[in-house]
């Protein structure tokens, strides 16, 4: 039996941006711990079922794991993919609003008896660059960007996201930050990638990018074409191994 | 890639979703990836009204060499009736 096996993962409620009560799905292990916390950004898609998959896969091993709603205040009881459609088409998610509820979810995660108060986060496709803009913004122990764009450059004109490159916040990067990126990806490209690690090197910010060869944008979704099966087991080790350092 | 690029469209007319028929004030039309079609990227519609709530929306999830199919089919059709279309 593995360490971990026994878990409860259920939707939960905590204060996020401006004091609202915010949905969130929680992942944890049963043991007494104490046991890092990671906070989930979902991708652009929603609060969705592969997600909660992903959530459930961080308690199993060994972690306390939170995923915020982000699109709960546009469509609290919506299907996710309708939460999202809804998201979209009022433009997104504020940056402020973001920074708002992975505050509280930190505190919320931070909060439970079997903590050990280091708190990481972890965002795919839109929730990669909403996971830089928190590391930015907020006290974090760990951070891990899984291809978001925007951050090195602004979207296209005429894209309905009220959203902004955040390379001008870059040196307020509060912990050592994991990048995992596919080279055949446009959003963001190779070249991006690397302003961005040039840039963080310049700062002095701990960082480690990796870019998989024959993969692409969301490689790590089992139930997608987009799936590379060596990229993300690759990934995923990074993943335990930059945690297992930085919130162990 | 996710595009985020995305295409508004104010609409007069009705659609019929899960919760029935309703008026459709908007499309929102964007090329990303799609929740159920399995290709990488889809050209992706959805009609919907803001006003009603999130589940008041019809979907679909088209490879775009459809779309464009289906995109010149309607002005195909629509041209020819411009008194009641208007000039494709």
């Amino acid at each position: 039996m593995s360490k971990y096996d026994k878990l409860m993962a259920e939707t939960v409620y905590f204060a996020g941006a401006n004091g609202d009560m915010v949905e969130g799905y929680f992942a944890r292990p049963l043991g007494e711990g104490p046991y890092g916390s990671v906070v989930v950004i979902h991708h652009m898609p929603g609060y969705d079922a592969a997600t909660k998959e992903i959530t459930r896969k961080f308690a199993a091993n060994g972690y306390l794991a939170l995923m915020p709603n982000l699109y709960y205040r546009e469509a609290p009881d919506a299907e996710p993919d309708d939460a999202a459609a809804a998201a979209r088409a009022q433009g997104g998610v504020p940056d402020e609003r973001l920074v708002g509820d992975v505050d509280g979810a930190t505190k919320f995660l931070r909060s439970q008896a079997n903590s050990n108060h280091k708190v990481g986060i972890i965002g795919y496709c839109s929730g990669g660059r909403q996971a830089f803009l928190a590391a930015c913004s907020l006290q974090l122990d760990a951070a891990v960007d899984c291809y978001g764009a925007f951050v090195v450059s602004d979207p296209p004109e005429g894209a309905p996201l009220k959203v902004k490159a955040l390379m001008g916040i870059a040196r307020n990067l509060s912990a050592p930050l994991l990048g995992l990126f596919g080279r055949e990806d446009s959003y963001p490209s190779p070249d991006e990638v690397k302003v961005l690690d040039d840039e963080l090197t310049k700062l002095g910010k701990e960082h480690e990018f990796h870019i998989y060869e024959g993969a692409g944008h969301a490689f790590f979704a089992p139930n997608r074409p987009s799936y590379r099966v060596e990229a993300a087991n690759d990934g995923w080790e990074k993943i335990w191994a930059f945690y297992g350092k930085h919130l162990g | 890639m996710c595009t985020y690029l995305t295409n508004k469209v104010e609409l007069i007319g009705s659609a019929k979703g899960a919760e029935g028929w309703f008026a459709a004030k908007e499309a929102t039309v964007y090329l990303d990836h799609p929740v159920h079609a399995l290709y990488d990227h889809s050209l992706n519609i959805d009609f919907i009204n803001p006003d009603l709530g999130a589940s008041f929306r019809v979907a679909v999830e088209l490879d775009p060499k459809s779309a464009v199919a289906l995109a010149h089919a309607i002005l195909e059709t629509v041209s020819a009736f411009p008194e009641l279309a208007g000039k494709a």
